[in-house]
Formats: C-alpha cells, sequence, structure tokens
C-alpha cells in the first residue's frame, strides 16, 4: 500500500455509518412538486437528476478515484419512495448494538416534518403490504420465509465490459435510435416504450452531471491546493470531463467510469445485492496492457489506483434494513463482489497478471468490502488458484471459489447462450447470472424446517397459533415414510405457491411503479426492447428462491425415516409430543438424535438420500415457474445470515437440535455433525444435482496449520480442484483463529467437526485433552493475522 | 490396521497395540446416562461391555476401536474418496499398528486397490518375518520405515523388541525398493542424543536405496488417549522438542548427504 491508500484505508474503516437525509429531503420535494406532471419513468429520470443536481459532493483528500452516494463516506441515505422509516425505526437503529446506523437528531426532526407524512401512505412498503393477501402475511409472519423487496429493490446485477466501450453518449444515441424506431401504428406499447427510454435517457444525462459537478469542484479545488495535489485535482478533472460522457480511454479513465456507474444505480434505488464491476480483471486488462507497455502506467501506479477504487467500496455500507430484513442478513455489507480468472467469451482461460495484482490487494487491503471471489475454471492455472488458496489461508474469509465450468453449465440450462454464459459469473454471495444481460432476482429465503414442521401439525404453526400451511393428515396416520414425506413435499408446494404469488405481485408493482432507468441503460437489451429492467427488458430474467436448512432438514427425515419408520422404536405422535416439548426430560435420546443416527455430510447414502430427495422435490416445486417478466424461477441453497433467524422461529428438530438454535447453513452439514474429515463432506454436497441451481454455499473451516506450508496449500488446491471436478458450485474457508477455538473448547457440541493439526497429525480439536487444546491455542494465535 | 509387535513408550495410537477390539471411553462426551453400567464397571469391574453398550452409548462416549471388515468391502469405502486420489495423486497408506501382522488381508487389499490403479503405501515397523515385509513391499509404491534406536539394549528398552530383525530387514528392502522413506521420530531423552541419530544417519548412509528420511517430532496426542483406555502414559510431563534442537538433528543426517525433513513437511 502507499502511505495515501494507507490512510485511505484508515479513515474509511475509522469512519462509523451513519443516515443521511439528504436523498430523503430532495426525492421529497421533488415528488410534492412533480408527481403528477410526468409519466413514472420520466418522473423517475427526473428525480434522479435532482438528486446529483442537488446532493453536495464529498472529494476527500489524497483520492484519485471521486464519488460518493451521501454527503462523506460511509454516511447512508435512505430511499423513502421504497421503505419509509419510522421515527422508531431511525431510533433503533441509532441505538442497536449491531450493525448500527448513528442518526442526527436533524434527521429525525426532518422526518417527521416532512418525509413520513409524505410517504407513509405511498412507499413501495406501503402499497406491497396493502395488497399482500393475509395468507403471505401470515406465513411470512410465521417465518416461512422472507422477501428481498420490502425494503430493497431488485437488484443482483453485475456490469458487463460494454461498459467499457461506450460513454453514455453513446448509450444516449442508441436510445434515440430505438425511439426513432417505435412503431406507433402498430406497436400497442409504443407510448409505454417511448416513456421507459426517455426515463434511460435522463438518468444517463444525470450520470454525466453528476461527474461534471465533480470536475468543477476539483478545479475549483485545484486553485486552492498544494502543488502535487493541484495535479492530482486537475487530473481528476480532466478524467471526469471524458467519463462517463464518453468511453475510457486508460486505465485511470475505466475505474472511475465504472464507479460513476456504480454510484448511479446504487443511488437511482436501493438494490440488494447494490452492484458489482464482474471480470474486473478482464475488463480492465486492454487498458493495463497497453499502458504497461507503453510505460504510462507502472504496475505499481496501477496499484494504487485499484486501492482508491476498492476504498470506494467500502466507503459505501448497505441501506439501513429493518425487523426481519435485519435478522436475515445481518450486515452492513453491501455484497459488491469481484470476480477474478474465469474465461473469456471464446472460451479460452480469462487469467492475465491483474489476476494477480488483484489478488495481492485483496491480501493488502482487507476490506469488508469489496468482496472477491475466484472463477476457477478446468483452465485456470494452478498457481493462480494458488495464489488465492494462499490469501484464503490468512483467514478472510475470501476469495471465495466457484467453479467456473459449473457455472457456465448451470446457465446454458437455463437457455443462455454459450457466450454470454462464460461472461457471466457470480455476484453477491453465490447467485449466477449473465452480466450486464440479465436480471436475477433473490426474492426471499425459504425455510425448509418449518416446512418439515408443519407437515407434522397439519399446517398449524404452532409459534404464531395460526393455520400457516395445506391441511395435510393427521401424523398417527402415516403409514410409512413415504406418507410423511408426500406431507412435507405437500406443504413445501403450498407454501412456494404462497411466496410465487406474492413474488408476483411485487414483480409487478415495481415493474409499474419503480423503473430502475439506470440500470436498464447498461442492461442488455432494456433499449432496444424499450423495458425497464424491473419490467423484462433484460435479455434473462430469472427469479430466485433461496432453500435454507437442507442439512438440518435432511437428518431430521434420517432420524424420523430410521427411528419411527424403520426401527418403530417411537410412534410418530409420540416423537412430535417431544419435539414440541424441546425434549423436556428427554436428554438422553436428543444426544442419541445427535451423535448415533445419520447425518447429511458424512458420505453417507442413508442421510445423502433424503438429502437429494428433499432437493428434487424442492426443484421440482419451484424451477421453470414462470415469473412476470418473461423468464422463470429458479432454485438457490444461499443461507446469508438467515439460518439463525428461520432457527429462531423453529421448534425443536428431529435431528435433535433445540428449539430456536440456528439451522444448518447454505449446504454445509449441520454444525459438527460432520465427522469424517472434509472429504466426506464434499462428497455428501456433490450427490446434490447443483448445476440445476442458481448457485449454493459451501462454508468449510480449518485451522491455519492444517494449512501450513507449500504441502498445506497442495492439499487445499487438490481438495477445491476435486469437488470441482464433482460438479461442486462454490466453497469458501474460514480459517479459524484463536477466538473460534475459544469458543469451540466452550460449546464442544457445536464444533465437534472443528479439525487442527498436530504436528503432522490432525485431529478434531474438541477430542484433544484441555492442556494440548492450549497448545494449539497458542500456537494460533501465534500464527493469527 | 490393529496389532503391534512394538509397544513404544511415545505410541500416540494406543488403541491400536491390541489385535483385538477394544473399548474405548471419551470422559468429556459422557452424559453419565447409566445406560451402560460404567458405575457398576468401575467399582467391581463384574461386567464387561459389550457391542450392545456401544450401540446405546447416546453420546458416543463409549466407543469401540476395531472394526472387522472383509478387503473386498474395505476397498470400495476406500475407493468412495477416488476422487481426491486422482487430484491430489494421493492413495491409501496402510499404518497401525503394524500391518505386517495381518498379511492375506494386507495382500489381497493391496492386490485390489493396486488392480484399481490406487497408489499404495505400506507404513511399518519392520518387526516381521522378512517373507512379509517382501510381499507387503512388493505391493506397495511406498514404505514408510520407521527407525527409532539404534542400540539393541536401548530398543528393546523403549519397544520392548529387540531391532535385529528391524535393521535386517530394512538393509534387505533398500536392495529390493526404490520408494523407502525413512521416519525417525525425535523423542527427547529417549532416541534423540547424538549418539544415536549419529548412528542412524551412519546406517542409513551405507544402505544405497536410501535417500529420503523423515523426522516426527515427539507430541502429546497420545496422552488422553492412554487414559481413554484405562493406562497409564509412560511419558506424562515430556516437552515436545523444540524447532531448533529439531534442525540441529535434521543437520546429522544431511551431513550424511540424506534428504531430510521434519514433520513431513518440506
Amino acid at each position: 500500500m502507499s502511505e495515501r491508500t494507507e490512510r485511505l484505508r484508515q479513515e474509511s474503516l475509522a469512519a462509523k455509518p451513519s443516515i443521511t437525509g439528504e436523498r430523503a429531503e430532495i426525492i421529497t420535494r421533488f415528488y410534492q412538486q412533480n408527481h403528477d406532471k410526468y409519466s413514472i419513468p420520466v418522473l423517475r429520470g427526473m428525480s434522479f437528476c435532482a438528486i446529483v443536481e442537488q446532493k453536495e459532493l464529498w472529494l476527500g483528500e489524497r483520492e484519485l478515484i471521486v464519488g460518493e452516494r451521501g454527503p462523506r463516506p460511509k454516511a447512508v441515505p435512505t430511499f423513502p419512495e421504497l421503505t419509509c422509516h419510522s421515527v422508531e425505526d431511525l431510533r433503533i437503529l441509532d441505538s442497536r448494538p449491531l450493525t448500527q446506523y448513528k442518526v442526527d437528531p436533524l434527521v429525525i426532526e426532518l422526518y417527521q416534518r416532512e418525509i413520513i407524512p409524505y410517504w407513509k401512505n405511498r412507499s413501495m412498503r406501503y402499497r406491497m403490504f396493502a395488497e399482500l393477501p393475509q395468507e403471505w402475511i401470515n406465513a411470512y409472519e410465521a417465518g416461512c420465509f422472507t422477501e428481498f423487496m420490502e425494503q430493497r429493490a431488485p437488484g443482483h446485477t453485475v456490469a458487463d465490459g460494454k461498459l467499457y466501450r461506450k460513454g453514455m453518449l453513446d448509450f444516449k444515441a442508441d436510445i434515440a435510435h430505438a425511439i426513432a424506431a417505435l412503431d406507433f401504428e402498430r406497436d400497442p406499447e409504443a407510448l409505454d416504450k417511448r416513456e421507459e427510454l426517455r426515463g434511460m435517457a435522463l438518468s444517463c444525462d444525470a450520470v454525466m452531471r453528476w461527474a461534471q459537478r465533480y470536475a468543477e469542484l476539483a478545479e475549483s479545488e485545484s486553485k486552492i491546493a498544494s502543488p502535487a495535489r493541484r495535479q492530482e485535482l486537475l487530473k481528476i478533472a480532466e478524467v471526469c470531463r471524458r467519463v462517463p460522457a464518453h468511453a475510457p480511454r486508460n486505465f485511470h479513465e475505466a475505474l472511475q467510469y465504472y464507479w460513476f456507474c456504480h454510484l448511479s444505480v446504487i443511488t437511482e434505488l436501493n438494490g440488494w445485492d447494490a452492484f458489482s464491476p464482474g471480470h474486473l480483471d478482464q475488463h480492465l486488462w486492454p487498458f493495463y496492457e497497453k499502458e504497461l507497455a507503453d510505460g504510462s502506467l507502472p504496475r505499481e501506479q496501477a496499484r494504487e489506483l485499484l486501492e482508491c477504487f476498492f476504498i470506494k467500496f467500502n466507503n459505501h455500507t448497505a441501506p439501513a434494513k429493518q425487523g426481519v430484513t435485519a435478522a436475515e442478513s445481518g450486515t452492513q455489507t453491501d455484497f459488491a463482489n469481484i470476480n477474478l480468472a474465469g474465461l473469456l467469451r471464446d472460451g479460452s482461460d480469462g487469467c492475465n497478471d491483474l489476476t494477480h495484482l488483484l489478488l495481492e490487494i485483496i491480501d493488502e487491503m482487507h476490506l469488508l468490502q469489496p468482496s472477491s471471489n475466484m472463477q476457477v475454471s478446468r483452465k485456470t492455472p494452478d498457481n493462480v488458484l494458488k495464489h488465492a488458496l494462499r490469501v484464503i489461508r490468512k483467514g478472510y474469509g475470501f476469495p471465495s471459489l466457484f467453479n467456473a465450468d459449473a457455472v457456465v453449465e448451470e446457465q446454458l440450462r437455463q437457455g443462455k447462450t454459450l457466450e454470454d454464459a462464460r461472461e457471466g459469473g457470480c455476484s453477491g454471495c453465490v447467485e449466477v447470472g449473465a452480466f450486464g444481460k440479465e436480471a436475477y432476482i433473490l426474492t426471499g429465503y425459504f425455510n425448509l424446517v418449518k416446512m418439515l414442521e408443519l407437515s407434522l401439525h397439519r399446517g398449524l404453526d404452532l409459534r404464531t397459533r395460526t393455520q400457516i400451511g395445506a391441511n395435510t393428515p393427521d401424523p398417527a396416520a402415516f403409514t410409512s415414510y413415504d406418507d410423511l414425506f408426500a406431507a412435507f413435499e405437500t406443504q413445501v408446494r403450498h407454501v412456494v405457491d404462497i411466496k410465487i404469488r406474492g413474488n408476483q405481485l411485487i414483480e409487478r408493482l415495481y415493474a409499474t411503479r419503480m423503473p430502475h432507468t439506470f440500470l436498464s441503460v447498461i442492461t442488455d437489451d432494456c433499449i432496444a426492447r424499450g423495458k425497464d429492467y424491473n419490467a423484462g427488458g433484460a435479455r434473462y430474467n430469472n427469479t430466485f428462491i433461496q432453500a435454507v436448512g437442507i442439512g438440518s432438514v435432511s437428518d431430521s427425515l434420517s432420524a424420523l425415516k430410521e427411528i419411527v419408520f424403520d426401527k418403530k422404536e417411537l410412534t410418530l405422535p409420540t416423537f412430535i409430543q417431544i419435539l414440541d416439548s424441546d425434549f423436556e426430560g428427554k436428554e438422553i435420546l436428543r444426544q442419541r438424535l445427535v451423535n448415533k443416527t445419520h447425518k447429511y455430510g458424512n458420505d453417507d447414502d442413508f442421510a445423502d438420500e433424503q438429502m437429494t430427495r428433499t432437493f428434487r422435490m424442492l426443484f421440482e416445486a419451484i424451477d421453470g415457474r414462470p415469473n412476470t417478466k418473461g423468464g422463470a424461477y429458479r432454485l438457490e441453497m444461499l443461507p446469508t445470515t438467515c439460518h439463525v433467524y428461520f432457527g429462531e422461529v423453529c421448534l425443536a428438530s428431529p435431528d435433535g437440535r433445540h428449539k430456536g438454535l440456528p439451522l444448518s447453513e447454505g449446504i454445509s452439514p449441520v454444525q459438527g455433525v460432520d465427522r469424517l474429515g472434509p472429504t466426506a463432506v464434499l462428497k455428501s454436497a456433490a450427490k446434490m444435482d447443483q448445476v440445476k441451481t442458481g448457485g449454493t454455499l459451501l462454508n468449510m473451516k480449518f485451522s491455519p496449520s492444517l494449512l501450513e506450508g507449500e504441502a498445506g496449500i497442495e492439499n487445499l488446491h487438490s481438495l477445491v480442484r476435486s469437488y470441482f471436478k464433482l460438479d461442486g458450485h462454490h466453497m469458501q474457508f474460514n480459517v479459524v483463529n484463536a477466538a473460534k477455538l475459544r469458543e469451540a473448547q466452550a460449546k464442544p457440541e457445536q464444533n465437534r467437526d472443528l479439525i487442527v493439526r498436530v504436528a503432522g497429525y490432525s485431529d478434531y480439536f474438541c477430542d484433544l485433552s484441555p492442556a494440548l487444546q492450549e497448545e494449539i491455542i497458542q500456537r494460533t494465535e501465534q500464527s493469527s493475522f | 490396521m490393529k496389532g503391534c509387535p512394538l509397544s513404544c513408550l511415545w505410541c500416540h495410537n494406543p488403541e491400536s497395540r491390541m489385535s483385538h477390539a477394544e473399548f474405548v471411553r471419551m470422559e468429556n462426551r459422557c452424559m453419565a446416562c447409566g445406560l451402560c453400567n460404567q458405575e457398576e464397571l468401575a467399582g467391581r469391574g463384574t461386567r464387561v461391555l459389550s457391542d450392545k453398550d456401544v450401540e446405546s452409548c447416546p453420546t458416543g462416549a463409549l466407543q469401540k476401536a476395531g472394526l472387522e471388515i472383509e478387503p473386498a468391502a474395505l476397498v470400495k469405502l476406500l475407493l468412495r474418496d477416488r476422487v481426491f486420489f486422482d487430484e491430489s495423486g494421493g492413495g491409501v497408506t496402510f499404518s497401525g499398528g503394524e500391518p505386517l501382522l495381518q498379511m492375506s488381508f494386507l495382500t489381497e487389499t493391496l492386490d485390489l486397490l493396486r488392480a484399481e490403479g490406487v497408489h499404495t503405501a505400506l507404513d511399518t515397523c519392520g518387526y516381521a518375518p522378512w517373507r512379509d515385509l517382501q510381499k507387503a513391499a512388493q505391493r506397495s509404491s511406498l514404505v514408510l520405515y520407521d527407525l527409532k534406536l539404534m542400540d539393541g539394549v536401548r530398543h528393546q528398552a523403549a519397544t520392548g523388541q529387540s531391532n535385529r530383525i528391524i535393521l535386517d530387514n530394512l538393509k534387505a528392502l533398500s536392495e529390493i525398493h526404490a520408494g523407502i522413506w525413512i521416519r525417525v521420530p525425535v523423542i527427547p531423552g529417549i532416541n534423540d542424543d547424538d549418539g544415536n541419530m549419529g548412528a542412524a544417519a551412519r546406517f542409513l548412509s551405507s544402505l544405497a536405496g536410501i535417500r529420503q528420511v523423515v523426522l516426527l517430532p515427539y507430541h502429546h496426542i497420545g496422552e488422553p488417549k492412554f487414559a481413554r483406555m484405562g493406562k497409564t502414559y509412560a511419558l506424562a510431563g515430556l516437552q515436545a522438542p523444540t524447532l531448533q534442537r529439531l534442525e540441529s538433528r535434521a543437520a546429522i543426517f544431511r551431513a550424511r548427504g540424506l534428504v531430510t525433513t521434519i514433520g513431513g513437511r518440506p
């Protein structure tokens, strides 16, 4: 890191997230004056112009890449037209111990005076809840599923390479051309399309104006700056006069161009996840290669620019979430995720020296944002993957690793072209999409353990005392495991139907009331179709439902099958009573369920068959169902932190899990029940036909000593390549620190799977003597970072 | 594989010494539910544990060390990990205890694995009839051969057996097998002195076929295992060797032209 980026990094880390009322105030006043004068797309485009025209600009000392969404780093605007925070919401944000946002009393006053009176019965959230049926509300409140668009707009997309080849003036020319080509005689939608296109043109004006204001600011500040800074400010002004109006000519302009696009996407609406640069190493390569060759950009200067660029991401805290939505994703990370390596459009290997440079920067800066991942294909050279593994070994939890060949295959199955699939990749946590050409929207997590619970209670949710599910037969009447599974399937289908009915309504509300004009400009084929990103304008439109708790539900089904139906040791009604009373007085049984029944994650076919059967059933219930955008629903296996919230709303489960405790996360086994090592976990996970999903998430944890030396890297490398050979989608590694080992000492039952290395020999940490545990903790502390 | 002709003081797999299956208790897991009548057993030893007790133990505190399995069934189990063998160039190592105590099982399993193209390795203490070692080594791409003490008396004291067969076998093996790694445990105060290490290095360098030596530092992992089996650990309180000490031991071997690594790592 240079001195400059070290300072900028420290400032970014030190900045505390806060709420700014700036955007809320501008947009509210704009709507008060203009809401009935224009079509909705034009209104949105104009309101975006108003924001960038009136907002306060931040130009930090030492910055080379400029632009903040708020008036200062980590000042997070609100989006009252989507969700209007109450005064109480703001006070909670200001005072909650985790993921806190400071809220100035003046902001609360502004909300009381202007924002709340205007938006409380007009926000998207208000309209949504007014329209959503009671069955949806009940299932939502019971914790059957969550809803992503309840407080945030559809997001989840990523830039492709066209950005670097076209400026906003070029996009405006495309828009003008599309308007000119409209057939007002025969196309009944021509008028709507023209309004959408006009909105898009306005958003191009907005982003160009934003850059122009920065050019003006940098020029005026240059007059009073030190000579060295003056040169930098004049350079910033020059860059901002060029991009984004025109295509970038060099590395610096390319980074600044992307950054204005990023800011525009996340300022116009608050899409979840923010926005991502996609294959940054591939996109920047032509600029870097040329400037490196002609001597105009030494590698260290490229590094500094990239570091300044990274800090910009870290300055942008996620919009503030409330209630269930905060619980399902309890983080201030906004999930911007950079793809490394992967494939080029022609199918060749996409790595270059920037892949290495970016890994070096990720290692040096280890910021929360941007996150990073490597797309590992068969063609990815071993040394590139090993470089990533050396960074992973340090325990930051990134880069995560994806199977680029599987990512292509998954997209081909969804009907995309081979080239578009190769140009795609992963964003957010693990989601697969065709970058720059697709709206792939996560719509909410789906609680699998709750579905099993409903099937054991004829659809009644005991916690909320509400009939949520289908009225399946009395469990006392189940004569076989198949009867039980049939009831489980009925509940899954019933609640998926409720979820999809709600989704369709929400999609249409966004399509008609909340176009994303700027995102539509940069997403193919919105301009050509004259349709918004939120209304099916993108070339591909996939809607995801993310199932949570596959490990917990598989183990629960295995236990029921073994104990109730195969061995007939307990009747189902007795078992259900024990679960309803949270194993009270039944600790011996609970221990046996935890320790002595079949568990997913051990390459145990008995348990794994329940997993594959559940997966197939879920897939049938979700995949291919039409959404409102001409696309289809897809299944994902991803939890973020929702497995904790979903666990809280669930009763005790048949795998021995106590009431209220977390469910398993992603496609990982239940915490601590995988006892046969990482290869068995991978074998179990690979039995899921992951290519049929839009993403799966597998977490593994290792002690640093297990990954020591070149041998550690070699072993990890073989493990990754093996899993990807088996069509695994994703894996990420937690390299545990001393604190984690302390936690394992305190809670051995949840950490039984933690393997540590002891002098060329590995063992389960919790089975070591206290003295040996201490020795290992001390060693870990010594090698911690 | 269970059963070992030696009984090394530093043994870290005491559950593999006896040829028959044994019961092992993990005290830290026991919830004292009484299902296995441990109290009764501890008090008077009137009742012998059975497989049923292991099965009914709800926490898995009571375990059986030892599993009877046919070669074909074992190979089927091992091949579940074939993808990892293929990707890493790894395979199956037969260790113990002492694999050479179960020759017909060992050779049959090795043959089955080799027929499947799986890399095989034999980890042996060398205390076995030459013909057995020869048969097993011929079926193994790699032999990990332990060398503990050069002096016969000291060897007898530390492992319970003389080292004569072990040294003779190694000499013979080095003449017919190209893939031998010598493994020398470094046990402070027992075999880590200059005299023993020097003698071992001299002996090894006199064998033409031997180049690779791995020093295995003493560690405490065996200690709780002895307790679990209700046995006493003779080396309680012994400290692991320092890295500096290990490096100086390695230097003794390197001085003789042997490629020497510590703890299996480069």
